[in-house]
């Protein structure tokens, strides 16, 4: 019998996956900032806290880097932990136990251990919250081996890579972008995994591939709609996981169109955009390409707090359409 | 600097400290920037309902004499340090609230040109060097800027404001072992209001008093009444004094209350209604103020509503001044990430 299936929220969904692996194992827990009788500064432990209890619900002090340590050391130690960042800026006050601990520990130490830690990172801009608190730092841990890391872009698989992120005998990073709570979409009910390391076409098209990360995979089937009217087919790969990357399905997907756009928000530079470019022209679908590849990133700035220049700063669905015609009708 | 002439000083000898020190000119002046302090975070708080202003804001309301107080003994050239709870600090160190407003409307003509917002709103020109989104963030960088004084000699005194919450950062113990060791001309102020967000320094921290920690780094560690205007200002007028003189370093933990949610989405539920009230009807710390003024008589009835007046004005004026201001222009998204160089 199939699960019933509900529409929730991204935030909704979070949650309930973390319901479900409590109620699962015993070993699971959570760890964070006001995640308790707050709720998460993005309300998406609500109320667990009335049901799993402060003992399974906790409320760290503000010490991002004791507290992630201490959920690295006990994931060490045969715990479960969940951590919740209040925003993934914090990461950065976290870097060493992240970085250099629990990625390395496993490996250090010649596969005598392993560190199956979740951390979770309210992530990106949109909100008005200025530089501190906007930011798009996922590749920064997608360039560290030992982590895997994820940018779930539905409620569904919001719900599913979590869950999978749990049964992970590894650190996973789990990116969520703070515009993506409230969303909505089907989500089924009870145990349900969706597998890390493995991207989604989200829609199939002949002309183009974009390959798009967390909230610009909305973006691009917005701008995908708009240029089917114009007789432009795009396909969008929705990433899903950035370590590690599922280079068959970006490939295969570009050997069959021809053309790649990459689309995150992130700062352009030195980023996943340069990495699945490189990937690519690495790759037999080199030769299938007809035209250069196409990089759409965030501004190289810091997050402005201004409303119309913090939108200007990432991409927005009338720059994927215009990018998307000029490199389908190779106006560049 | 003390305002107050021999003789006036002796008639109020058994005044508390502040009435001993400043002038009645002085002491006014002090409530018109309390009320300044209020009705900026009230407006702030309108426009931002009305959606003027996006993003989110931490309000300071309740806490307005610690600001003021620490801020009294203070030069122009001394520095300070703030927090995401940053508008007092902004307001004491004598900042323009229509430039304030601007920054907070996205404006051009705001202190951080539209940049900043709230989280990020300083005066650099009158020793604000910023308030801070990051929790501690500010207190090694006041260090900092106390070691610059030190190597510089230019004799400032930095103030260093963060939030009970914000002594569990390591940030915080790093820098005040540092300030300790180097004798650096520095004050720690932690504006204890009981809570880091929702957590209570109970559930959060090993101590009772944020003070105690001062011993493990050797400063004096002092604890005021942080919603008394005389209690705090006598304590940061010795901290800068020792600050001066080269004796180094002292943490003050002013204890008050933020008499709003922790910021735009709070739904109160880890604080009781009763205990809000009672900090708002029988310790706010502007009412406590302006009744020692009257009980001492250095203002009068008429005295106060010129004042509440005033500042009223100075609040429209403001607003204005920032509603008619121009935004950056969105081509100029990459202006200020480097130097610009000739
Ligand atoms: C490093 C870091 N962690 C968490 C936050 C989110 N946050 C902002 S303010 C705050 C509470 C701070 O409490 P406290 O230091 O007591 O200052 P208060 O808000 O009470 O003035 C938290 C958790 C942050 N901005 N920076
Ligand atoms: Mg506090």
């Amino acid at each position: 019998m199939d699960a019933m299936v509900r529409e929730l929220s991204y935030a909704q969904a979070i949650q309930e996956a973390m319901a479900v692996a409590m109620d699962m194992d015993e070993r699971v827990f959570l760890m964070g900032e006001d995640i308790g009788v707050y709720g998460g500064a993005f309300q998406v432990t609500g109320d667990l806290v009335d049901r799993f209890g402060t003992e399974r619900v906790i409320d760290t002090p503000i010490s991002e880097l004791g507290g992630a340590g201490v959920a690295v050391g006990a994931a060490l130690t045969g715990m479960r932990p969940i951590f919740e960042f209040q925003f993934s800026d914090f990461a950065t006050l976290a870097m060493e136990q992240i970085v250099n601990q629990a990625a390395k520990m496993r490996f250090m130490l010649g596969g005598e251990v392993s560190v199956p830690v979740v951390m979770r990172f309210p992530a990106g801009s949109g909100t008005g919250a200025a530089a501190q608190h906007s930011q798009s730092l996922e590749a920064w841990l997608g360039h560290v081996p030992g982590l895997k890391v994820i940018q779930p872009a539905t409620p569904y698989d919001a719900k599913g890579m979590l869950l999978a992120a749990v049964a992970d005998p590894d650190p996973v990073m789990i990116f969520e972008h703070k515009l993506l709570y409230k969303a909505k979409g089907p989500v089924p009910e009870g145990y349900y995994t969706v597998p890390i390391g493995k991207a989604d076409i989200r829609r199939e098209g002949r002309d183009l591939t974009i390959v798009a990360t967390s909230i610009m995979v909305q973006k691009a089937l917005d701008a995908a709609a708009t240029l089917e009217a114009e007789g432009i087919d795009v396909e969008v790969v929705d990433l899903r996981t950035i370590r590690p990357m599922d280079r068959q399905t970006v490939v295969d997907s570009v050997k069959k169109t021809s053309r790649l756009m990459c689309v995150y928000e992130a700062v352009k530079t030195l980023g996943i955009g340069a990495e699945v470019s490189a990937m690519i022209a690495e790759s037999e679908a080199f030769d299938y390409l007809d035209a250069p590849i196409v990089r759409l990133g965030g501004a190289e700035t810091p997050i402005p707090y201004n409303p119309e220049l913090e939108k200007a700063t990432v991409p927005q669905v009338p720059d994927i359409i215009t990018a998307a015609r000029d490199l389908v009708k190779g106006v560049r | 600097m003390a305002g107050a002439s021999k003789a006036v000083a002796d008639s109020r000898a058994n005044l508390p400290f502040v009435y001993r020190q400043y002038s009645a000119e002085q002491l006014k002046q002090v409530l018109y920037k309390m009320y300044l302090i209020r009705r900026f975070e009230e407006g702030a708080e309108e426009s931002y309902m009305r959606g003027l202003i996006h993003g989110t804001m931490h309000l300071s309301i309740g806490q307005e004499a610690s600001a003021m107080g620490i801020c009294m003994p203070l030069g122009e050239d001394d520095q300070i340090t703030s927090t995401h709870r940053g508008h007092g600090h902004c307001i004491a160190k004598g900042a323009e609230v229509k430039r304030m407003f601007a920054e907070f409307f996205g404006k051009t003509t705001g202190y951080c040109k539209g940049r900043g917002g709230s989280m990020h709103i300083a005066d650099v020109a009158k020793g604000n060097l910023g308030a801070n989104g990051i929790v501690g963030g500010g207190i090694p960088i006041a260090v900092g800027a106390a070691l610059s004084s030190k190597m510089m000699k230019t004799g400032k005194v930095v103030v260093s404001f963060f939030g009970d919450g914000a002594n569990n950062e390591g940030a915080f113990h790093e820098a005040l072992n540092m300030a300790a060791v180097w004798k650096l001309p520095v004050i720690f102020v932690c504006e204890n209001n009981g809570y880091g967000m929702s957590t209570s320094t109970a559930r959060s921290t090993a101590v009772k008093n944020i003070a105690d920690r001062a011993a493990a780094y050797s400063m004096p560690g002092v604890i005021v009444n942080g919603n008394i205007f005389s209690e705090v200002a006598e304590a940061s007028h010795k901290a800068v004094e020792r600050a001066r003189a080269g004796e180094g370093p002292t943490l003050i933990e002013s204890k008050t209350y933020r008499h709003r949610g922790h910021s735009k989405s709070d739904r109160n539920r880890y604080r009781t209604k009763e205990e809000i009230e009672d900090w708002m009807s029988n310790r706010d710390p502007i009412t406590l103020f302006e009744n020692e003024l009257r009980e001492f008589g250095f203002i009068d009835g008429p005295g106060i509503e010129a004042i509440r007046e005033a500042v009223a004005r100075e609040i429209a004026d403001g607003i204005e001044f920032a509603k008619v201001s121009p935004s950056p222009d969105v081509r100029e998204t990459g202006n200020y990430v480097y130097t610009e160089q000739a």
